[in-house]
């Protein structure tokens, strides 16, 4: 891993990204690492998912180098199933499998991928769903469930896979009000993992603050401040900074 | 009446030979369709467009001229398919176009979050379409493929005019022998109605049955 000059568990270096014409970012450097719990917040637009969604190459980049895990996400030779099968992602809309019922949801990936036992990866999902407070919906389907409880399942089914790094694309960003805290709750829970990677793209300052080792703020594409919590919420350095957190924080 | 009273059995003869053509031919046309509904929404240029061409070529020509070729053309370059055979590949193979688009549709209704969820567990693009997108694409694709159920089985018809004896060759031998026929063909009609009727009730049930994770 020091070979690839990388000595965290996540790497951008000048990483750039098109759609169409539009560059959406442009020359990121970043390092996460191990077992850090980061946030990046942003405008809308600013290119903060899209950075998220590069770490498992949902998003390829077209320049730079891109680092996870010791291995080069932009190279395509790279064993990219495998790397995915150690980082979980939980998205705004959920994207729970609608047919499947919330247990074969968790299970789907740890018997296909991992091709663990049924039984085994059923015991495990149970484990799972007590862990994130509904064991009762095992069988129940996904539209038999609200919102918070969706995205439940589905930080349930991401932690099926064991992974050693958890992606949150605005996990709460689709929710009914009442239910953010829910699911901020299971989250928090989760920061409390020592080993566990977390990066986390979220509105929600307060959640940031109380759980997150380090703040990265992006406008434009390009990272403009990245700092400890206590310092970025205290004295941020940077105007537009400063000018999102007064919108973010007094609205 | 009685003429075809008389001729019941071969009615009946003419029927079993109908269902076994619909119901062979369905099947491979569904099979056959869902690989190429494959083909056209794969990543890969090359595919898409011999799926494009397979489609295209099988559904813009007369199902008639199909079952010729089958039966009676191939014997031209050395194969020679027995009557039933050739009519059932005929049949399968123009539906099995129709099932391919009405597939292919259905996938690409699928929002596109629920492939990348999958993709992003780990699991490879061949397990997100067999065990995410066609269980809930074919789910909404039962309402037209129903359609085409009815439609081919209609369509069975048309192997009378390659000589296989299903209901339709049986009618026309009927109405030769007894020239009854306003009976005969209302007859033949009613034995139609017999399967396409239950099997529209066999889909209206199933089309409720696959979807209904939809709802709470």
């Amino acid at each position: 891993m020091a070979e690839q000059g990388c000595d965290g568990i996540i790497c951008f270096r000048d990483v750039h990204k098109w759609f169409g014409r539009l560059h959406v970012l442009r020359g990121v450097e970043l390092t996460i690492d191990y077992g850090e719990k980061v946030v990046i917040a942003g405008p809308s637009g600013s290119g903060k998912s899209t950075l998220l969604r590069c770490i498992n190459r949902l998003e390829p980049i077209q320049q730079g180098e891109l680092i996870v895990d010791g291995q080069r996400v932009d190279e395509s030779h790279a064993d990219i199933n495998r790397l995915r099968s150690k980082i979980g992602m939980v998205f705004q809309h959920f994207n729970l499998f609608p047919h499947l019922t919330v247990l074969e949801n968790i299970t789907l990936a740890p018997r296909y991928v991992l091709k663990m036992p049924r039984a085994e990866a059923e015991e495990k999902a149970r484990g799972l769903l007590d862990r994130v407070h509904i064991p009762e919906k095992a069988s129940a389907y996904p539209a038999q469930l609200s919102g918070g409880q969706q995205q439940r399942v589905a930080i349930a089914r991401a932690l099926a896979m064991d992974p050693k790094i958890m992606l949150f694309d605005e996990p709460t960003s689709a929710l009914d009000p009442e239910m953010i805290k829910e699911v901020l709750d299971v989250m928090r829970a989760l920061a409390q993992a020592r080993g566990m990677t977390m990066v986390v793209v979220t509105h929600e300052m307060g959640f940031a603050r109380e759980v997150a080792d380090r703040m990265v703020f992006m406008a434009d594409g390009v990272i403009v401040e990245q700092a400890p919590t206590d310092e970025f919420f205290s004295s941020p350095q940077e105007e537009r900074t400063k000018q999102f957190m007064s919108r973010i924080l007094h609205h | 009446m009685p003429a075809v009273v008389q001729n019941l059995p071969l009615f009946l003869d003419g029927l079993r030979t109908t269902l076994q053509l619909a119901v062979g031919a369905l099947v491979l046309a569904l099979a056959v369709g869902t690989l190429v509904a494959l083909l056209r929404v794969s990543p890969l240029g090359v595919l898409r467009v011999a799926g494009t061409a397979y489609v295209e070529f099988l559904r813009n020509t007369p199902l008639l001229v199909q079952m010729f070729f089958w039966v009676f053309g191939l014997p031209f370059v050395g194969v020679v398919l027995p009557e039933f055979g050739g009519a059932l590949l005929g049949l399968a193979f123009y539906t099995s176009a129709f099932v391919a688009e009405a597939m292919r549709a259905g996938i690409l209704s699928i929002q596109h979050g629920q492939i990348e969820a999958a993709r992003a567990m780990g699991l490879s693009y061949v397990q997100t379409m067999r065990l995410v997108v066609l269980p809930q694409a074919i789910a909404i694709t039962v309402p037209p493929l129903g359609n085409l159920a009815i439609a081919l089985t209609k369509n069975t018809s048309v192997a009378s005019a390659v000589l296989v004896p299903e209901l339709m060759y049986q009618a026309e031998v009927v109405n030769a022998r007894t020239f009854a026929t306003y009976e005969t063909f209302f007859v033949t009609a009613a034995l139609y109605l017999a399967l396409t009727i239950p099997l529209s009730r066999l889909v209206a049930r199933l089309e409720h049955r696959l979807t209904r994770f939809r709802s709470a």
